[in-house]
């Protein structure tokens, strides 16, 4: 194989690696191009320690469910009920920790428990009755909505125990003394993490170009990590200045890199892009498509559920709005992000940078004291501008 | 008597593939005018040259109709002259009913608004001419095929129709079904509307034909007419099929084993029409080293028996006993049968074969992920490997394994799909038109292909429209139709004629009894 790797002129291969990442990294260009519109405007409250923790507070959630709904859109399907089940999973959490008094850690299982038979309960139909999902979750959303209500008879239920409150309100713990303002552990952490990551990505190339793999020109490997390892190491300075870093961030990132490990290296991560792309093709490559189909609506019910109970914990009570509009926020950031109404296509990654546009657009216009009513439409217009750019991209 | 409708010296070529070369054809008003032809043979395209689908200039030669040059742009403009084409595949819409099909596109209307009452004073009426007792609320979907295609003959009459051309009418009929069909054909004649008739029965054809022309390869053959000489049914078919045999084929030496595939009593049903028997309890073989060929006309059900025998992907009520290498086997699913060493390559490659927007590495390596993924985890670089690999010993020509296959051509992307088979080390290949849509040169790659897959010893099972390839490349060839397997030959005696008249012979006996039949049987030497 070595001899199949053509050597350009320098100038040309890096021209046209430039062009075929631009759509990679498009959107993640886009984020920090939004994020820096909206430092500057707000005068740098932005990215002040406290604004950015609350702004991960925020979003956590979201982020948490537009992992599983990636993987159900790449299927080629859709969950309109997410928000609902959030709801209704932080109403039960209530009743059982609040009402009940149940313990905590099993409060917390028996909801995801929950979680996943509400998506198997949804998946079954989807999968294996050939209901289209667009309906079946239509209909999710009104029983759960209507559930989350009943069980909550209307009323706020509330305060949680402080334990589960932590998971959404709390930070890592310091062990290491104090220096100022700035927490230690979390910038070790932070450290630790933008060395792996520089570390994987060159034990990565070094072994695919030992295999004479083709690989991205050496400068713009040096440039990528050397901006990956500071923005990583920025960021978690911004944090550790405030309280360090929240529990549900490290939460979300575990969730981020498993999910973005199986869906790239796993045969059930190919498996799932192969019933998206072509679902008679990969059936007749002998996957067991219906499954898959049922697995990752059965995926998408725990990770509403884990949403769900990350909101709940926050407000620290459960009340029958909770989840109220979640779904399009989710479903925004997946498209935002890259993902194909038609299925096959979308990345882990994609869906994070999309859920954090507009995490970070809530958030600036906020700031900005731009009302509710126009921040939906600025939000709408952007969802419709990302998709289109998209689309235009794929013609060409 | 003039002529109501000549074509004249027409031509018509597709990137560069010759369609159709100086055809001249011609009908008279009240004429049953029957072409024939072997698959691909260039009856559809002429078809679709006069009704205007492929317009005026994107072909060569003249359409005279009523003693006027003619030149259609669209569809509608020999639709307006009353040339009504019907095709084979019905384009009526199911959950509609029979009076709002028929006037789907200029219904009766004051004012815009729709005379229900004259739409149903119509349609009884068109109804009674064609002969179909159905009230005009009734909705397709609640019709048998046979009553359909009156419905779209009703239609075709609603336009003041003056020449009727039928694509394949009878191929889904039964024989009450179909001999109405042609009772009302005949009927027609007397009204003085022509009629083109396009059928691959000849027992019909020679029935109900006052002319017929056979076409071969783009060009007219044979032109006879009925009421000057008798129908020679084998002068048909040697005129259909007697041909050059223009490809080449690369040497075949075959060194063939034990039997490694055994079917018997194999039977199918369809899949929405449960008490129709598609494959009927039929027996077949492949033995290792052997290339085994499937002939047939479209619609014999062979792509049905291979993708029921694939894991009961096609059908339902699927029996019947499945041996491979000599071992009792019930494959329930495609998993199952390719574990079992079966592999299916389809004749839908886009469709059903590949994964367009997905890359070649990811399209070889489908369906035998586990070789390249220890513990379900993907090795990317054990994938990058096996994959080049592919690339190289079947000359797939891409940028590299991360080109997107739905940018390859069709030869290349059929190279990626036999990759994906040869992956899952089968026992038996069952190629369904492995070479449709694909170029020269590249047929003669798959073919050296199909060789060495039968020299490392599988089965190899081609079904294939085109019988110079069968004749070619099979050391064996299995003639199916309707169902069942009617004929078969070995390699060094099967001629193109021999299977033909296989095929022929078979649609005549499913009506036997009839005076006619019996008659044509008389005529042949």
């Amino acid at each position: 194989m070595t001899d199949k790797t053509v050597s350009l002129p320098e100038e040309r291969r890096h021209g046209s690696f430039i062009k075929n990442n631009l759509r990679n990294y498009g959107m993640l260009i886009s984020l920090v191009a939004i994020m820096l519109f909206f430092q500057v405007v707000t005068g740098g409250t932005l990215l002040q320690p406290l604004n950015l923790t609350n702004l991960v507070l925020q979003n956590s959630y979201i982020v948490i469910m537009a992992l599983g709904m990636l993987l159900v859109i790449v299927t080629g399907h859709i969950d309109l009920s997410v928000g609902s089940v959030a709801g209704f999973i932080g109403a039960v959490a209530a009743v059982l920790m609040v009402t009940y008094k149940v313990d905590y850690t099993l409060a917390f299982i028996a909801c995801l428990l929950v979680g996943a038979a509400i998506g198997a309960a949804q998946g079954y139909w989807v999968a294996y009755f050939k209901i289209p999902s667009f309906i079946v979750t239509l209909a999710g959303m009104l029983v759960f909505k209507g559930l989350a209500l009943a069980v909550l008879q209307g009323q706020s239920l509330g305060p949680f125990p402080p334990t589960f409150q932590k998971l959404s309100s709390g930070f890592i713990p310091e062990l290491l003394p104090e220096t100022g303002t700035l927490h230690p552990t979390s910038m070790l952490i932070g450290a630790v993490l933008a060395l792996a990551l520089v570390y994987a990505s060159a034990k990565s190339r070094s072994r695919e170009q030992s295999h004479g793999i083709e690989v991205e020109p050496y400068a713009f490997f040096l440039g990528k990590s050397v901006v990956l390892a500071c923005a990583v190491l920025y960021f978690t300075y911004l944090i550790a200045t405030y309280r360090g870093l929240p529990n549900v961030l490290v939460i979300m990132s575990a969730l981020i890199a498993l999910y973005g490990f199986v869906t790239r290296r796993t045969v059930i991560g190919r498996q799932i892009y192969a019933v998206g792309g072509n679902a008679k093709a990969a059936k007749l490559s002998g996957i067991k498509t219906e499954r898959l189909t049922f697995f990752t609506f059965v995926n998408m019910g725990v990770l509403a559920a884990l949403a769900g109970l990350v909101f709940a914990a926050r407000l620290n009570t459960a009340t029958p709005k909770a989840g109220l509009g979640f779904e399009l926020d989710v479903i925004a950031a997946c498209f935002i992000g890259g993902a194909s109404a038609y299925g096959g296509v979308g990345r882990v990654g994609g869906a994070v940078v999309g859920a954090m546009i507009m995490g970070v657009m809530n958030n600036g216009m906020s700031i900005l004291g731009i009302g509710i009513d126009y921040q939906q439409v600025i939000k709408g217009l952007v969802l419709l501008g990302a998709v289109c750019i998209d689309v235009y991209n794929q013609r060409r | 008597m003039t002529a109501m409708l000549e074509m004249r010296n027409v031509s018509k070529s597709f990137a560069g593939v010759q369609a159709l070369r100086d055809v001249n054809f011609s009908v008279e008003a009240g004429q049953i005018h029957a072409l024939v032809g072997e698959n691909g043979a260039g009856k559809s395209t002429l078809m679709k040259v006069l009704s205007g689908v492929y317009p005026h200039g994107s072909y060569e030669g003249t359409i005279v109709f009523d003693d006027e040059e003619r030149r259609f742009r669209d569809i509608n403009d020999s639709e307006a002259l009353g040339i009504i084409i019907i095709h084979q595949e019905l384009a009526l819409i199911p959950l509609m009913s029979i009076a709002e099909n028929i006037f789907l596109s200029h219904p009766p209307s004051k004012l815009g608004v729709i005379d229900r009452d004259e739409v149903y004073r119509r349609t009884r009426e068109l109804l009674a001419q064609v002969g179909l007792r159905e009230s005009p609320d009734t909705l397709i979907t609640d019709l048998g095929v046979g009553k359909q295609q009156l419905v779209e003959i009703a239609k075709a009459l609603s336009k003041r129709v003056r020449m009727l051309i039928l694509d394949e009418p009878t191929a889904s009929l039964n024989e009450a079904d179909s001999a109405a069909l042609l009772e009302r054909l005949m009927q027609f004649r007397e009204q003085g509307i022509g009629s083109i008739l396009i059928s691959h029965k000849l027992n019909e054809v020679a029935r109900v034909a006052d002319h017929i022309t056979v076409l071969r390869d783009g060009r007219t053959v044979d032109s006879i007419d009925c009421r000057a000489e008798p129908v020679e049914e084998d002068r048909i078919i040697r005129s259909m099929v007697n041909r050059d045999l223009a490809h080449r084929f690369p040497e075949r030496s075959a060194t063939i084993g034990e039997p490694v595939l055994e079917v018997s009593n194999w039977s199918v049903y369809h899949p929405i029409h449960p008490e129709r028997q598609v494959i009927k309890n039929v027996g077949f073989s492949v033995k290792r080293g052997e290339v085994v060929g499937i002939a047939g006309l479209m619609g014999a059900g062979r792509t049905e028996f291979a993708m029921s025998l694939f894991g009961r992907s096609w059908g339902t009520n699927v029996s019947g006993s499945l041996r491979l290498e000599g071992g009792d086997m019930v494959l329930p699913s495609v998993a199952a049968a390719i574990d079992a060493g079966l592999a299916y390559v389809t004749e839908d490659r886009k469709q059903l074969g590949l994964i367009l927007a997905d890359d070649v590495r990811k399209n070889i390596t489908l369906a035998s992920l586990d070789q390249v993924a220890p513990g379900r985890v993907i090795d990317d670089i054990a994938e990058l490997k096996v994959a080049s690999d592919y690339r190289n010993r079947m000359r797939i020509r891409c940028s590299d394994v991360y080109q997107e296959t739905g940018q390859l051509s069709g030869g290349n992307q059929q190279k990626v799909v036999l990759s994906k088979w040869l992956m899952t080390d089968p026992k038996v290949l069952i190629l369904d038109e492995p070479t449709r849509g694909i170029d020269v040169g590249a047929k003669y790659e798959i073919y050296c292909i199909i060789n060495e897959l039968a020299e490392a010893g599988r089965g190899v099972v081609v079904i294939s429209s085109e019988m110079p390839e069968l004749l070619g490349i099979c050391d064996r060839i299995c003639v199916m139709n309707d169902g069942a397997f009617v004929g078969e030959f070995p390699a060094t005696e099967a001629t193109q004629e021999k299977i033909m008249r296989a095929i022929m012979r078979n649609d005549r006996n499913y009506e036997s009894g009839e005076p006619e039949a019996a008659e044509m049987g008389g005529s042949q030497p």
